[in-house]
């Protein structure tokens, strides 16, 4: 139990650590960098918690594609970092709003748990054991029964999102030359080469 | 006292000598592997390869371990110090910390867990970070578009080969390593590469993609990048970079040979199954999967031009996507109406 224990304190410090170094750095670029550390020391904790699934999950989709995307993003982005200091003062408010908020949810989540606990009784319907069955058959017995219409909505919601994306960003470009694969490969030999005879010092009309 | 033998102390240390055992191989082989490249592409191209030092050039790889090691390590002034170093080591690192869930016979696995697969993955599409994060502490242009490159195309090629992994699973239903390779039991035409063929060759193509190795090896072309983002290293931090991607290779091959040829199983159900013999007999099947994967990671370097930037994206996203997406439904139909 100690070395579970002694594991929770060091990813949990990591994640906390590097989550306000995210906010600190001064080059945006470490800052993407702290939060996949972030990231990645969450996966652990989901580990250590037997949520085995959601951790992998958690490196593949967070890890591995949203902040390659941010890195990409922030790396090719010609940031003046002067300028970006000065809106400090001007957003402070508004971050220490949204940051009031999430603590008043987070005490309402915790006090509700206390008044009320059977307001929590979905959340703690008991949970399959780790030693019948593994996290991912567990979630998706769940998710494709129970939950099939949210999790079908849910995908639906993400699909617009990205047809929306690729009707507000494409655009067609007049004058650019493209290459047209399928009329490249629907040419023939007959329609491209044409074999002459050529009669010595005559050369071709 | 004797708790904390039993308990930490041992498990302890037996854990570090099953790392231990696994990875000096592993190095062995990558150091060897590189040797292998030179002579197989010599030998393609009517050349001798490295021929002198040792007998046939065996002691080849020993020499430029000794060549990089004794090299000047060099920081460029303008480049991001902390980022530049640690790279090379994200590189290095993440290709050794994936073989900690690849079974090696019955049993034979240092981390057995249920969902090994997707960590192969987690961990392959995390490689991506060393060659960015190199591309853009080194300030440079070349390295800097070489990371871009390269970022864009592992992302690309990562997607299909989700896909695949899903048909793999459909067959199978676990993600365990272990589960994958016992479902292929029983001959050459029960491993998955006959139901999946299409797919095997999608996996292969997208594994040379993400281990940026020809013909898709534009991040380190070295006609237009001076190889990439590999342009600003020197000494052991360009040899663990190196050492990364052949790592990588043996690493995909592993994963092919896994999820299509049967791991460890022989291609006829003959020889030992059980025991010290057994596990031998399942190391050498393996082992002689990973060579001859290699040998085609080797062979398509010597035989096929590299792609163009455009051509490779076409190829990730309008013909691999498509075609594993419609093949996953071919599947899973399938699986669900002729249940094995």
């Amino acid at each position: 139990m100690i070395v579970q224990a002694i594991a929770f304190y060091l990813f949990a410090a990591v994640t906390v650590g590097s989550a306000f170094l995210v906010i600190t750095a001064k080059n945006p670029v470490h800052s993407v960098l702290f939060l996949i550390l972030a990231f990645f020391n969450a996966a652990a904790l989901f580990v250590l918690m037997g949520a085995e699934f959601i951790a992998m999950i958690l490196v593949i989709v967070y890890v591995g594609a949203v902040a390659v995307l941010f890195l990409f993003v922030v790396m090719m982005l010609d940031i003046n970092f002067v300028e970006l200091r000065q809106g400090f003062q001007q957003y402070l408010p508004f971050g220490l709003l949204i940051g009031a908020i999430l603590l008043v949810e987070l005490i309402l989540i915790l006090a509700g748990s206390i008044a009320a606990p059977d307001a929590l009784a979905p959340a703690a319907s008991p949970a399959p054991s780790l030693d019948q069955v593994t996290n991912t058959h567990a979630l998706g017995a769940v998710l494709y029964t129970k939950y099939i219409y949210l999790f079908q909505g849910a995908g639906l919601v993400l699909l617009v999102a990205m047809i929306g994306a690729i009707v507000l960003t494409h655009r067609k470009r007049e004058g650019v030359k493209k290459q047209d694969s399928f009329a490249q490969f629907a040419r023939r030999r007959e329609e491209a080469v044409e074999l002459k005879k050529v009669e010595p010092g005559q050369g071709i009309q | 006292m004797a708790e904390f033998w039993n308990g930490y102390l041992l498990p302890g240390i037996l854990i570090l000598a099953q790392i231990l055992v696994l990875v000096v191989p592993l190095l062995l082989a990558v150091a060897y592997l590189t040797l292998m490249e030179r002579k197989v592409l010599a030998a393609m191209q009517l050349r001798m390869g490295p021929n002198v030092v040792g007998p046939f050039g065996l002691f080849q790889p020993w020499a430029d371990a000794v060549k990089l090691m004794f090299k000047e390590p060099i920081l460029p002034t303008g480049a991001n110090k902390v980022v530049f170093v640690i790279a090379p080591m994200i590189t290095f690192i993440l290709a050794l910390i994936a073989w900690a869930v690849i079974p090696l016979g019955t049993g034979l696995v240092i981390a057995n867990i249920n969902v090994g697969i997707l960590y192969l993955f987690a961990i392959s599409s995390l490689g991506v970070y060393g060659i960015i994060m190199a591309g853009w502490a080194s300030n440079s242009r070349y390295a800097f578009l070489g990371a871009l490159r390269s970022s864009a195309q592992m992302v690309s090629y990562e997607v299909s080969m989700g896909f695949v992994i899903i048909t793999v699973l459909l067959l199978v239903g676990s993600l365990n390593l272990g589960h994958i390779v016992e479902a292929q039991h029983g001959g050459f035409w029960k491993w998955h590469w006959v139901p999946l063929f299409p797919m095997f060759i999608v996996f292969f193509i997208s594994a040379l993609a993400e281990t940026n190795r020809h013909p898709f090896d534009l991040p380190e072309a070295e006609a237009e990048l001076v190889a990439g983002y590999q342009v600003e290293y020197s000494s052991m931090s360009f040899a663990l970079f190196f050492l990364g991607e052949y790592a990588n290779m043996i690493l995909m091959s592993a994963m092919t040979a896994i999820l299509f040829m049967g791991g460890w199983l022989p291609p006829f159900e003959f020889g030992p199954t059980a025991g010290v013999l057994g596990a031998l007999w399942g190391f050498f099947w393996f082992f002689l999967k990973i060579f001859v994967l290699l040998f085609v990671f080797i062979w398509i370097r010597a035989t096929l031009p590299r792609y163009r930037y455009d051509q490779l994206m076409r190829i990730g996203w309008k013909v691999f996507l498509p075609l594993s997406l419609i093949y996953l439904v071919i599947v899973a139909g399938f699986v669900t109406y002729w249940p094995r």
